[in-house]
Order: C-alpha cells, then structure tokens, then sequence
C-alpha cells in the first residue's frame, strides 16, 4: 500500500471508535484501538532490512496542486526510527491505558479519538518531506496533546495545563511556520531534500539566520527547551498513558526531530551550532537542578524528561561541528550524532517505563505526592524493579543502556577539544563541566525518584488507598520496556546497526554514503579513560550528595516563586487577556445601533476613498432602457412603504410596511427578468417577516406615551453617506466596464462544460460550489448558535460547572 | 392568545401541499430553468411556517416529527461527501459529473453530481431556517 496513506490509518480508526464505545461498551475500546499501532508497527519492520542498507522510500499525493502542496511520505533511517518508535511505543500505551482507564467511568470514545489523531499527525511529522504538510501535521500533535490534557475538563488544573501548552507550543509553531516560508523563498521548493541538496548556496542567503532562529522557535518550544519547558511540567495533568506517550517518549521529541533532519541546512551556521548545543546543555542543567525540588512524582519525570531532551538536543548541536571539520569520520566528533539518536532510544524506553509506574502507584496508593510515599517495595514488588531499573538506567549506570548513551555523551562533549573553530577552542571547556554536573543532578533525582517511593518507611495513614501490587495487564507494558532497558546493554551494536546507524546517516548525509559505513562500535568497557572518571565521580559525589539530600533539600525552598519562569507566563496571560478585554470594552456597548454606526462609517468611507483614489466614479447615461410606467409604480410603493417605516407608531406596522419594500424588489427583478432573484426574494421575505412576527414578541413595548425621538445628526450623517455612497457606485459602475462581464464566460460554458441551462443555480452548485459549500456551513453554524443563544440561557441555572 | 382560525386552517391544509409539491419541483428542474436546491428549500420551509403559523407549534411538531439540527447536519454531510467523492475517482476536489440516461417513464433523462450536492443545500436550508424559527418560537 502507498506509504502516504498509512499515515492517515489511525485518524480514519477513529471515525469508529465512537460506534465501537457505544455498541460494544462491554469491551474496553482499547482493545480495539490497540490493534493499529500494533499492525502499522509490524508494516513498518518490514521496511527495516532495506532501510538499514541506506534504502529509502518516497511516496506522494498531491493535495493543491495549484500551489504545489503534496503530501510526501519520505522514508529513511531518521523517520523510520521515529516511526516505529511512534506506533511501538504507541502500542505498549494502549495496551497500559486499558488497565488504567476503566470501562465504565471514561469517556473512552473522546480518549482514543484524541490519542489516534495523535497518532496520525505525529506520523505525518516524521515522515512529511514537504514543509508545509509537516507544519499542518505539526499543529495537529499541538491541538491532539491539548485535547488530551485536558481530557479530565472539569478539573481547572487540566485546563489550565491543556492551555498553557497550546499557547506556547503553538505560538512556536507559528514561528517556525514563518522559518518554512523564508526557506522555501530562499530554494525555491518545499521539500526538505531539495533544500538539503542546496544547503551551501542557502547558508549564503539573507534570510538564513532568520529562518534558522525562526524554525529553531518551533523545535524549542515543542520540545521544551529553556524556556519554554514550563508547559510540559503542566501537561502532566493529563492521565498518565498520554504523559508516557506524547509528553515523554513523541510528541517532546518532534522538535529533536525537526533539529535532526534540518540538521544538513543549518549545521554551517555557528549560530545554529551555539544556539542547540548551547540551549540544550543548559537546559539540561537547569531542568536536573530542579527536579529535586518537585514533590510530585510526574514533575519529576517531567523534569527529567526536560533535562534529557536538553541532553539530545546538545548532542545534536555538537553534531553540526562535524561538518566544519575535514575527514570528520575519523575524529571523536563523530560520536555525537549517534549518541544523540542512542540515547533517543533509551530515553524511550527507560522514561516509558517510569511514567508508566508513577502512573501505577498513582493508581494503586491514590497519590503521587512524594512526601506521602515509601516503602512500597515489599507491596509493588515488580513495580518497585521496573522502576530500580528505569532510574538506574536514567542515573547512567551499568548494567543498563543508559550507561551506554551516557558515556557516549560526555565522550561527544569531550570531543569538542578536537574543534576550533567559532571561539571554541576558548568555550570547549564548559560543554563537559555543565554536562558533568547536570548528570550528579541527573543521578541524585534518579535515586530520589525510586527510593522515596519505594524504600523508607510504608505511612498507609497518609494513602487514600489500600497500597497493592497493580494487576497483570498494567504491568505488560513496564516490565517490557524494563527488559528492552537491560537488553540493550548487551545487544547495543546490533540496535546500532539496525535502528541507530541508518538515522546517523540521514542526519549528516554529507559524511556517510550509507548506514554500514558509520563506523562506531558501542561498547561498555573502553579502559580507564577520562569518560569513566567523569561517571566514576558522577556516581560517587551523586551517590553522597543522595545520601544527605534531606539535609540539603529544604534549600530549593528559597527560590523565590516571584521571579519564576511560570509567573511570567501569568502575568503575561492576565496581560493580554485584560488588556484585550479592556479595550474592546471601549467600543463594544452592547447595542446593535453601534455597531451599524461602525460598519456604515467604515464601508462608506472604504468606499468613497477607493472611488476617490482611483478616480472610477463616471457618470453616463448614454446607454439606458427607458423608463416605463411599473418602475415608476413599485417606486413609489417602496419609498411611500419606507416612510410608514420611519413613521409607525407600532411595531407591527412597521413590519408589514419593510415586508411591502421586500416584496417591490421582488417585483423590480421580475420585471428586469431576474426570475430566480424574484423567486428568492419573495420566499426569503414571506419567512423574514414571519420571524420578524415571532421575535416581535420578545421585544419590549414601545410606550404608549411615545417621546419623539430626538434627531441624531450623527446617525443622519451616516444613513445619509451609506445612500450617496450606493447610489454613486451603482452610478459607476453602470456607466464603466473596466472588465469584460463574466457572464459571456457563463453563457459559453453552462451548457457544453456543466451540462446544465440555468446559469444562477449552476454558478451556486458548480462554478463556485466551495463558495456554496462555505456558505451553508456557517449557515449550519449560525443555526447552532441561535440555538446555544436561547436554549442554553433557558437551562443556566441547573447546570453549574462543578469546580467553579 | 390564538384564535381559532378556521378559514385559515382550511386554506393551508390545501395550500402546503401545493407549496410542497412547487418546492419538489422548484429543486429538480433547477438546473435548467428557475429554481434549485436553495429556493426550493426555503419554498419547503415556508410551507411548514405557514403549518405554524396556522396552527401552533405542538401541533406542527407531530405533523413533521423531524429534528431539524439533525436534518442541518445530513445535509452537510451530503454536501461534503459530493464534493469529496471526486477525490476517489482521482479528480479534482469538487469536480462535478453528468451524464445523459434513458430512464423508464421520464425518457431521455440527464443525471448531475450536482444535484447530490443541491440536495445538501436543500436540506440545510431547510434545517437550518425550521431550527431558528421553531427555537425563536419556543422561546418563552
């Protein structure tokens, strides 16, 4: 099957979940949904062997083609690492949320919905090789993860999480939206791989730091780089299987994603080279250091998860010096890229198998504050050692696979010794100094993560729950990412060769003709080398600081909540929001009177001013049918109907008399042979005036002792502009054709191209069918809006939100 | 409030039949002379106004037992499965067909996508003017 269409199998699943979660409510929908990752999965691993020969797929289908936007399935190492990793994991959440979300209380059918959306728009992310389908499938994990967040709505804390994430994810989005256009400009083409192929010439152009530090917006925010990390730690209040899915093991990774394929146009810029390896190495100090102060044990993960995005990021940052530098293979700086995609892999895995055990004992104990925990490894004890392994393996200890990564990681930052250029030859110094006390930190939250929860002392009286082991199902997913977290360390070159080495190749092209001839070999023993004195250290000054943590801890206490990254985020919604509010307080009064103020005066001075500017106003009556005695007839009528308007002493009267001007207008077009015009004008003003008797009911009475109603000369002022104003452009626009009239067009092609005889009703459903389409749905919407408006105000007082 | 008007009654159980059947005939012959889905809709439509007006409300509910927000959404669903449909015979979005048929009883006969796609227009015009008057209506 084309590639392009598998990526919309998941959004066209979710057309049936809700008929699914409605008829067969007995069976846990998620055994259903589990069914597409779990086959696109195998799909995609039999892409593998050709794939880790350097093979490549392409697939396309052309969406507009009239401003060459298609949707590219582009297939390599990178995207089908990403992919695989999207439907793997995607199926081992599955199978977990169908123990954590029970049947009868969820609203399954919104869950899956969302989390399949989810999927196919993270899909279209990693495999999109047209800039423009990659930012629509971009926005989609935005708007997805929002909806998942908030999916328990009726807590404030969801929403506001749900919120904050939108706001910054998307206003990144938007940014780098704006770096896909300036790279377009500057290529001349949408595809990334014929922007890759002019890299050089790009890196020469105006524009290119601007887009650089446009698309890297985009990557920051969504992978929540300082400092914009502070939605993530606010998404946690999502349930626990969507953190474990998008808030640590896809969705956060777009923008890694994003950095990595870009990574051949922008690599020969310093500032890009700074900017990632420089936010991201900070980011993973700053995100370790304040981990220890969360109580909770999702803001834990969610910290930990930032600081190793921070980690991956700097990597892929180091990994752009490779291509400054001659015979690169050959040096130590090759190491960062594949580092990078390494540790991607086990971040995957170990931080899956956390999230999925924080949710557990969420589940099983009723808390997941940190204080009210411990001792719960004789009670958990499969739990307790998916965990042991997890952390130990975030905490980069043998025998697990974070070990691996995290030695290749401060061998990729020791590296930078080798390189010279861009004042690095001063810097170089830091990189391994910040990335050595990130991982102490990284060590100590590990331990404190595992051993709170699960050493010390068991204080049931502060559990809303009975603690117990969680059931069989729950812990499929955990013990199996746990096993691939130990497997890993023993099997590491063959993930190398498979998964780790054909994405090595698409990031830095220019370096590898194909997979195989990346030539790193992971091992665990290198002999005593500087890489193991720094671990050796991290593991001893970590291990002591752990050790004295509650002496030390209260100290975080100090930092002052006032100057926060999160109080800014407030302070500027309240900003905006109040400001926003405020000023359209100052011209929204409420009465419909003012706003006809203010759409006459402004259309009538658009109107005059373009008649003016463009001299069009032209008089000339050469050309006119004469004028016979019924337009003098209905003429009258109307004007006379208009004056009984102005002068009706009741409503109804009034009524009747606009009904009488409608229906002499339906007279003039019968008479100027309009007879589909006549025909609707009259239809249209019998229900018009019909409403018009049904609202009449609701206003109030016009009293009897009626005041004259004083004279405006504003209001005359503009009633007197909107008349001038229409008679003058009905005056031009008779007298002048500047265009041919369209309608010799009509006449030609109705009957030959569209097979049909009357022109007014083939123009509505055929020559300008999307007008016709647009039209109806907001009629639809107008309906349902009139329908909100009065049922809705009928029924406010039963239904008051629950956590007001 | 309602007076009983008994002259108007039996003038609308005749004359809705015959707006009904001119409504019918207004959407079908739109292609080639006056008429079409819009009109013919709002044609539908003023026949049941006059049901209520002549009656009241309750009672127009049980002659025409339609949920009206749901007939708003059938018909937007037509509308977009027509346009969509060109889609799977690798066209054009919203690309239109017609053809010529010899059909039983009506003879040489021309068959539109278009007029699918009238039918959405129809049945949203229809749905979305009841659902506004009968909710005005309700409205006490």
């Amino acid at each position: 099957m084309s590639l392009v269409f598998l990526i919309f199998i998941p959004i066209l699943a979710a057309l049936f979940i809700p008929l699914l979660f409605k008829r067969l409510g007995q069976i846990h929908t998620g055994w259903f949904v589990l069914m597409v990752p779990a086959a696109l999965f195998s799909y995609y691993a039999t892409r593998l062997p050709s794939v880790m020969e350097g093979g490549t797929y392409v697939s396309e289908f052309s969406w507009i083609p009239s401003l060459d936007i298609a949707f590219v399935a582009y297939l390599d190492g990178l995207s089908l690492l990403f992919t695989l990793l999207i439907t793997g994991i995607g199926a081992l959440v599955v199978l977990y949320s169908i123990f954590y979300l029970d049947k009868h209380r969820e609203q399954l059918h919104n869950f899956y919905v969302y989390l399949l959306i989810f999927m196919s728009a993270m899909l279209g992310v990693v495999q999109s090789d047209h800039l423009i389908t990659l930012y629509l499938f971009w926005e989609l994990t935005s708007i997805s993860s929002f909806l998942l967040i908030a999916y328990w709505y009726t807590r404030d804390r969801s929403r506001f999480g749900a919120l904050k994430s939108m706001m910054i994810t998307v206003f990144g989005g938007l940014m780098m939206l704006g770096g896909f256009v300036l790279l377009s400009v500057m290529g001349g083409t949408y595809s990334i791989r014929e922007l890759i192929a002019q890299a050089p010439e790009l890196a020469q152009h105006d524009f290119f730091i601007w887009a650089l530090v446009l698309v890297l917006l985009g990557a920051f925010t969504k992978s929540a780089q300082f400092p914009f990390y502070i939605w993530l730690p606010d998404a946690m209040e999502a349930p626990t299987p969507v953190s474990a899915y998008l808030h640590s093991a896809t969705m956060v990774k777009a923008g890694i994603y994003l950095v990595a394929r870009l990574t051949p146009i922008f690599a020969l810029s310093e500032i890009w080279m700074w900017l990632v390896a420089g936010v991201g190495l900070f980011t993973m100090l700053w995100a370790s250091f304040f981990a220890l102060k969360q109580k909770d044990l999702k803001g834990i993960l969610a910290f930990s998860t930032v600081s190793q995005l921070g980690l991956i990021m700097s990597l892929l940052g180091v990994a752009a010096a490779a291509y400054h530098v001659e015979d690169a293979a050959e040096t130590y700086l090759k190491y960062a890229a594949f580092a990078a995609i390494f540790h991607l892999i086990n971040h995957a895995t170990f931080k899956g198998s956390l999230f999925m055990i924080a949710g557990i004992v969420d589940h099983e104990t009723g808390t997941r504050d940190i204080r009210k925990l411990g001792g719960l490894m004789s009670l958990m004890p499969v739990s307790f050692t998916v965990a042991l392994i997890g952390s130990l393996s975030m905490a980069g200890l043998p025998p697990f696979n974070g070990f691996l990564s995290k030695e290749m990681f401060l061998t990729a930052m020791l590296s930078l010794q080798e390189f010279e250029m861009f004042s690095m030859d001063v810097w170089w110094v830091l990189f391994p100094i910040i990335a050595w006390i990130g991982s102490v930190f990284t060590f100590i939250y590990s331990l404190y993560f595992v051993f709170h929860t699960f050493a010390g002392k068991h204080q049931p009286e502060e559990l809303p729950k009975q603690a117990h082991e969680a059931p069989i199902g729950m812990l499929i997913s955990p013990v199996f990412l746990a096993a691939l977290v130990v497997l890993i360390f023993f099997i590491p070159n063959l993930i190398g060769d498979w998964l780790v080495k054909p994405a090595v190749a698409a990031i830095q092209p220019f370096l590898y003709d194909s997979p195989q001839n990346v030539d790193i070999h992971v091992a665990a023993w290198h002999g005593f080398n500087t890489e193991l004195f720094m671990a050796l250290g991290i593991f001893s000054i970590g291990g002591l600081m752990f050790w004295t943590l509650r002496k030390w801890q209260h100290l975080y206490d100090l930092y002052p909540d006032a100057v926060s990254l999160n109080r800014l985020y407030d302070e500027m919604m309240l900003l905006s929001g109040g400001g926003a509010n405020r000023f359209s307080r100052i011209y929204m009064t409420g009465f419909i009177r003012s706003y006809l103020v203010y759409m006459f005066s402004f259309m009538t001075f658009i109107v005059l001013l373009t008649l003016f500017l463009t001299e069009a106003f032209q008089v000339d009556f050469s050309n006119l049918a004469p004028i016979g005695v019924y337009e003098i007839v209905i003429l009258l009528a109307m004007v006379g109907a208009t004056l009984t308007i102005l002068g009706a002493k009741s409503r109804l009267t009034a009524i009747i008399a606009l009904g009488a001007v409608g229906y002499s207008v339906a007279l003039l077009f019968v008479i100027f042979r309009a007879p589909d015009l006549a025909l609707t004008q009259l239809v249209i003003e019998t229900i018009s005036v019909a409403l018009f008797l049904l609202a009449f009911y609701h206003l109030p009475q016009i009293s009897r002792k009626e005041e004259r109603m004083k004279f405006r000369f504003g209001n005359a002022l503009v009633a007197l502009g909107v008349g001038v104003t229409m008679t003058l452009v009905a005056l031009s626009a008779h007298s002048q054709k500047a265009l041919p009239s369209i309608s010799e067009f009509y006449k030609e092609t109705v009957y030959k191209e569209a097979g049909g005889g009357n022109i007014v009703n083939v123009i509505l459903v055929d020559y300008r069918g999307f007008d016709t389409l647009f039209e109806i749905a907001v009629l639809g919407i107008a309906g349902i809006g009139i329908i909100t408006m009065i049922r809705l105000r009928l029924t406010k007082k039963e239904g008051q939100h629950e956590n007001k | 409030m309602r007076t009983n008007d008994v002259m108007l009654q039996t003038a609308t159980k005749v004359v809705t039949f015959i707006i009904l059947m001119f409504a019918v005939h207004i959407f079908f012959a739109g292609h080639y002379t006056p008429g079409g889905g819009f009109v013919g809709g709002l044609l539908t439509a003023s026949a049941i106004v006059l049901l209520m007006l002549a009656f009241d409300l309750p009672t127009v509910k049980k002659i025409v037992p339609i949920n009206y927000v749901v007939l708003t959404a059938v018909g937007l669903l037509i509308a977009i499965a027509t346009a969509s449909a060109s889609i799977v015979f690798d066209v054009p979005f919203f690309t239109h067909a017609y053809d010529y048929f010899d059909l039983p009883l009506f003879g040489k006969t021309s068959l539109h996508s278009a007029m699918l796609f009238d039918l959405g227009v129809y049945l949203v015009v229809v749905g979305v003017t009841m659902t506004i008057i009968q909710t005005i209506g309700e409205d006490e």
